[in-house]
């Protein structure tokens, strides 16, 4: 192709997306036209903060001629700098500074100014203009006035209707002119619910069972079976633990380590007994703080010692005390209420209705922590856990601690939350910076969301009830979201960690609202919200995409079709370990060391500590599932980063879902890989069965559905070829099969098994297999 | 195939990305990256596409050594002879102007000034100051561009890395070269665009390395950058499993494009056709990054070049001649980080031995470079994370003593690239502890590197969380009396 033509390509190319990526934000994505009705929420809001807010905002430091248009009294008095004229007037688009500047072709009125690197589009303006005419109406930001459940859509097609969940979903599509796939076949279904609620392949028991039971109830049975499954805790503590930042080291520096593992453990148990969402974040926020506190409630807390803790020695202690209550209030404002309150840490939010002065409030309840910024350089036991923290003994796992897998007779200890006996002073600190103080605050929270009850204890137990008050417009939506990820691997709102103006808007807002209120009115029940999701026929959609679909509804954000996507890091090592019989399935304890390149943790250490070297488990330890997999924060697992795994640096509430070279190399290469496919192999050899059905018993427990003939056909094809080869070089055989310490049985037939190994390996890296469809 | 994966690559993730980004930029950025084909058919093209880069660039690719641990400005390059007569007096507090101090020297009641054990010299025909621990580097002085006047906020070494490499002191954002991988794509369709290479001094105190600094942030995870390693397996599961050879490889791969072809055609997911198009990427990287990393090919006169440490793997000067490799290859950013320079005490042994372990490989590097025709278009940077005071930490004498961190002035060099050779730019006072003409701040430094790829520094923006991320922040200025 000529530079030229290209050119045309990457142009024509550009113009086409560029048109349906403009319409992605609004709700009306096939259709570029100005609505009917312009919505401040929905139309005008989103153009306003991101172009115009940054110096017309909310951030009194920044603001430029005296305009703020986050605020409708401000926006429509007369301008400060001319009297005469007004940002905005009701309903005439020409008299409006607004319209006037953003339209002008005079570049020294034009609004945003080009030094912004901002623009408006051609649209942007249309519906700014057609707003004004329509009054220039304001309404509160969607997500800051509390959720209410509206009535259930009215649908076409009821019978496609399995729950309330559906009627939303179905008159969107309706809208649209979409109509939903047919139900995924029974493999499908069980393949995906099996992923979501364990993060386990289903095994071949399971699924025979399933496909054999044709009662009414079969896939309802099958929900109750998994979510009662200890795994389900696993799985779900999977997605915690990020929200949580935990790792076993203390990061910075040195990065030696930390024996925050008990927490978890406690996080699986709580997922597992399903305790109460309200419960679950109010112990981990203020166990320590509740009456006679029991020994399970201050270790909740421990996520609020998740954090990096520097053992780097000459650092100046302030700056760092500092830093971990800034991170604590950035991870309770990102991953529990939804807004980047981050952003007002050094100023006023230049999007959202928070001043420094709210970070600087939020920021009070986690300042009074018994805690110092730099404990201890790297050292022994002592430094496992940082002040305050808790012992637990022998005795209280036997008794009272009984989730917890302690599995020798060391001392254990875990960093915990505790206040000091006076009172820290907070203040405002200048630009962020830990030695600029300014004006003192007392601990409080941001109005604009909730005002904070009087009546509250003015601690983190006090923050605990604002955040479940019933009013709190943010906690139920931002949660239901969260789950709605996990299950759909797209939150309603697709910015899961940003509800503010800068975020997303919701693809289905009265279905958020509707799940929202829906979760508080049953008691804050995390299993029902999931069954409820997974029982709808939304969920149990087929997860082909047809063309037509792929063009309109490319991002699949109406759901005509069931999501398709690749796992989680974590649950790629688990299908491997799980489908070949590897898989030791103990429940918590300490994180495990499997097999790793060598040289990581060595070429990057600065040599102090116990993590200088990486010292690889053997035995039961090397098939514990992913998420047992030893955090060291400065060098993380490499294949779990590869596959976009949270590096627990800070809180994250969604990752990304890559596909890479690298993640083709680790599948082909990895020792865990290999290793697992001899071991299948090998146990398939010894069964007295024809290859046929064990390539049919390898590829079920793999893909986790039975194969087509033509899939046989090859895997039969590719089997025969191999065991020719190795017929021929029976020292390759050999050299394939010593992978992995794993036992390999005498007197088994190498080359046999070799070439089985190959089919298996090369079913590990089918794209069906780490994919869930 | 090609064509699918190409409709299908170009489908997918621009929607993707063009959700989060300012149009032209972004999508235009990404193209070259997925599809490095279209839109780099061939390697002198790269960079023509409209929007980026922002204008034309000066150079191509960098080539970061970055000396990790802080090295001692005033024993390499920045000339304090004042301070050898000033040699046991205290600092006086007019000098250091409340200047936070590490916890390593806070608690010091006195800060005795002490000159460099090492003599300077002045060479080349810019006559600048190098001192007796760098004799190549002094050989190739007109060639690089001097930096006495760096400063930066941070006095910590993971704070002030984390800095230097991702614009903050905290929080998990991308690498410089993710920025560049993520703006400018890549050149090479077989290699990644932004690689590491690790190293560590043979004395002295190491800080470690995080690979944290090559992360991509909240950028995607092909920007990542990939670390090379002299080892067995020169990427991370790179190397086929024994029993397996090339002939082997490419049947398994036949076969598994054949089994995820059936998968496209049930499911339609261009997500399926893009996992065929990266395993034929995984499979030419296993051809040509042992090929690159095979250094036993090279003449005599380059071994000699770069020194005898460069035949033996793992050392800095190997990097070096590999970096040398990689970026002539169209390696967009090759990071090398070399450890050991944190010099709290016994400074004069240490640094010496240091000096003599990078010295004639970074000079090579230059030299091999411009004798290739390649350093007009190659960026090369030698610097730590921050400076080192003009006063010993603990008990000194003039033959022995140490220095503590310090961010308010340090020295770099910079070269090839269009940069302007052979100046020295920025001054300090006399003690060596203020910078009293042109001060750089890292963000400066960051926004330098970038103009001279093209790219305008407050352009090269990346929306996440509802804000508009650069590798400067919030501010930087190009240095333009540097720029050639």
């Amino acid at each position: 192709m000529n530079k030229k033509a290209c050119y045309l390509l990457i142009l024509s190319v550009l113009l086409i997306y560029g048109i349906q990526a403009c319409n992605s934000t609004s709700d009306d994505s096939a259709e570029p036209d100005i609505p009917e009705t312009v919505s401040y929420n929905f139309d005008i809001r989103p153009i306003l903060s991101d172009k115009c807010f940054t110096c017309h905002g909310p951030d009194g430091n920044k603001r430029e001629a005296g305009l703020r248009l986050d605020n409708e009294e401000s926006a429509f008095r007369a301008l400060k700098d001319n009297p005469g004229a007004h940002a905005l007037v009701a309903g005439k688009p020409d008299l409006s500074e607004v319209f006037i500047r953003i339209s002008s072709k005079d570049t020294a009125v034009l609004m945003p100014p080009p030094s912004s690197n901002l623009k408006l589009t051609v649209r942007e303006i249309g519906l700014i203009e057609k707003w004004i005419k329509q009054g220039a109406k304001y309404e509160k930001h969607w997500s800051f006035t509390a959720p209410k459940k509206a009535p259930l859509p009215e649908v076409d097609d009821k019978d496609w209707i399995r729950n309330e969940i559906d009627h939303f979903i179905l008159a969107k599509m309706e809208s649209r002119g979409l109509s939903p796939n047919k139900e995924a076949g029974k493999e499908f279904l069980l393949k995906r619910l099996s992923l979501d609620l364990t993060g386990l392949p289903p095994g071949i028991d399971l699924m025979d069972s399933f496909l054999a039971d044709k009662s009414q109830d079969a896939y309802e049975k099958i929900v109750n079976r998994l979510l009662n499954s200890p795994a389900y805790g696993e799985k779900m503590a999977l997605y915690w633990l990020d929200i949580a930042r935990f790792a076993d080291s203390h990061g910075y520096q040195d990065d030696s380590y930390r024996s925050q593992w008990p927490w978890r453990d406690w996080v699986i148990y709580s997922f597992n007994k399903n305790m109460p969402y309200d419960q679950f974040v109010t112990m981990q926020l203020a166990g320590d703080l509740m009456p006679n506190a029991s020994k399970e409630q201050i270790l909740a807390t421990g996520f609020n010692r998740n954090h990096k803790i520097t053992e780097e020695g000459g650092v100046v202690d302030e700056e760092y005390r500092v830093q971990y209550v800034i991170d604590r209030t950035n991870t309770f404002s990102k991953a529990l209420i939804g807004v980047t309150m981050e952003c007002a840490q050094c100023h006023d939010h230049k999007y959202d209705p928070f001043s420094q002065k709210d970070y600087f409030k939020l920021y009070a309840f986690f300042n009074n922590v018994r805690e110092v910024g730099l404990e201890s350089d790297v050292g022994g036991p002592e430094t496992y856990a940082k002040t305050p923290f808790i012992e637990i003994s022998n005795d209280e796992v036997k008794k009272i601690l009984k989730f917890i897998n302690k599995r020798d007779t060391n001392r254990l200890i875990v960093s915990v939350m505790g206040e000091k006996d006076t009172l820290r002073k907070t203040y405002i600190l200048k630009r962020g910076a830990y030695d600029a103080p300014d004006q003192e605050v007392e601990p409080g929270t941001p109005a604009s969301i909730l005002d904070f009850d009087k009546n509250y204890p003015q601690n983190r137990l006090g923050l605990s009830k604002w955040l479940f008050d019933k009013r709190n417009p943010l906690t139920a939506r931002v949660f239901v979201n969260q789950i709605w990820q996990e299950i759909f691997g797209r939150g309603l709102v697709k910015t899961a960690g940003d509800m503010g103006m800068q975020g997303e808007l919701p693809s289905h807002p009265e279905l958020l609202d509707w799940l929202a209120v829906d979760f508080m009115d049953h008691g804050w029940n995390i299993k029902r919200l999931i069954k409820q999701i997974v029982s709808s026929a939304t969920y149990r959609q087929s997860a082909v995409i047809s063309s037509d679909k792929l063009k309109s509804d490319p991002e699949n954000i109406f759901l005509s079709r069931a999501p398709r996507y690749r796992i989680k890091a974590e649950l790629i090592r688990d299908i491997v370990l799980s489908s070949s019989g590897l898989l030791v399935k103990t429940i918590g304890g300490p994180s495990v060391k499997p097999y790793q390149p060598q040289g990581l943790w060595e070429n990057a250490t600065s040599g102090r500590g116990i993590l200088r070297t990486y010292k690889q488990d053997h035995g039961e330890d090397l098939y514990r599932r992913g998420m047992y997999t030893f955090i060291k924060r400065t060098v993380p697992p490499p294949v779990m980063g590869v596959f976009d795994a949270s590096n627990r640096d800070q809180c994250e509430v969604s990752r990304l879902k890559t596909n890479t070279p690298l993640q083709a190399l680790i599948m082909m290469n990895d020792p865990a890989v290999l290793e697992a496919s001899r071991v299948l192999a090998t146990r398939l050899d010894t069964e007295p069965a024809q290859i046929n059905e064990k390539l049919i018993k390898a590829f079920r427990l793999i893909v986790c559905r039975k194969p087509s003939e033509k899939e046989i056909r090859l895997l039969t094809e590719y089997y025969k070829d191999q065991l020719n080869i190795f017929s021929r070089q029976k020292i390759r055989a050999e050299k394939l099969l010593a992978v992995g310490e794993a036992p390999f049985p005498d007197k088994m037939d190498k080359i046999r098994v070799a070439a089985m190994m190959q089919v298996v390996t090369a079913l590990y890296n089918l794209e069906e297999t780490i994919t869930k469809s | 195939m090609e064509k699918d994966f190409l409709e299908h690559g170009l489908n997918f993730n621009r929607r993707r990305f063009l959700s989060r980004l300012s149009l032209g930029l972004g999508s235009v950025a990404l193209g070259s990256l997925l599809v490095p084909d279209i839109f780099n058919g061939d390697s002198s093209d790269s960079g023509w596409v409209p929007g980026i880069p922002h204008f034309a660039p000066k150079a191509k690719r960098v080539i970061y050594l970055f000396q990790n641990g802080a090295p001692s400005q005033l024993e390499l390059f920045d000339y304090k002879p004042r301070l050898r007569d000033l040699m046991g007096q205290d600092l006086p507090d007019s000098v250091r102007r409340g200047q936070r101090l590490t916890g390593m020297t806070a608690n010091q009641t006195s800060f005795p000034m002490v000159g460099s054990f090492v003599d300077f010299k002045q060479y080349g025909d810019s006559r600048s100051w190098i001192s007796d621990l760098l004799p190549h580097t002094a050989r190739v002085v007109d060639d690089i561009c001097i930096i006495r006047s760096m400063y930066t906020e941070a006095i910590n070494h993971d704070p002030a890395l984390t800095f230097f490499q991702t614009g903050a002191q905290q929080g998990n954002r991308p690498s410089m070269g993710s920025w560049l991988s993520y703006g400018l794509g890549s050149e090479n369709k077989n290699l990644p665009s932004f690689t590491v290479l690790l190293s560590k001094g043979r004395q002295g105190n190491n800080q470690g390395v995080y690979s944290k600094l090559w992360s991509s942030g909240f950028l995607d995870s092909v920007h990542q950058g990939v670390q090379f390693s002299s080892g067995d397996d020169p990427v991370l599961y790179l190397k086929d499993p024994d029993g397996m050879n090339k002939q082997e490889r490419r049947k398994f791969l036949d076969h598994l494009s054949q089994l995820n072809q059936i998968s496209y055609e049930e499911f339609g997911d261009p997500e399926i056709s893009t996992k065929i198009q990266q395993y034929e990427m995984a499979y030419r990287m296993q051809t040509a990054v042992p090929d690159i990393m095979d250094l036993s090919k090279e003449p005599d006169d380059i071994i000699k070049l770069y020194g005898s440490d460069s035949m033996i793997p793992g050392t800095f000067a190997a990097n070096c001649l590999l970096a040398r490799k990689l970026s002539e290859n169209g390696v967009r950013f090759v990071q090398l980080y070399h450890q050991g320079w944190d010099h709290h005490g016994n400074l004069p042994n240490d640094i010496a031995s240091q000096a003599k372990e990078v010295d004639q490989a970074s000079a090579a590097l230059i030299t091999d470079l411009k004798q290739r025709g390649l350093l007009d278009e190659t960026l090369v940077i030698w610097g730590g994370e921050f400076g080192r005071t003009n006063y010993s930490q603990g008990k000194w004498t003039a033959g022995n003593y140490g220095r503590d961190h310090h961010p308010r002035c340090f020295s770099i060099w910079m070269a090839g690239g269009g940069i302007k050779p052979g100046i020295s730019y920025g001054e300090t006072d006399e003690f060596g502890y203020n910078i009293v003409k042109d001060p750089v701040h890292v963000h400066d430094f960051q926004a330098t590197i970038l103009n001279q790829l093209g790219l305008n520094h407050e352009k090269l923006v990346f929306k996440h969380l509802g804000r508009r991320y650069r590798l400067t922040d919030v501010s930087g200025k190009v240095i333009n009396d540097i720029l050639a």
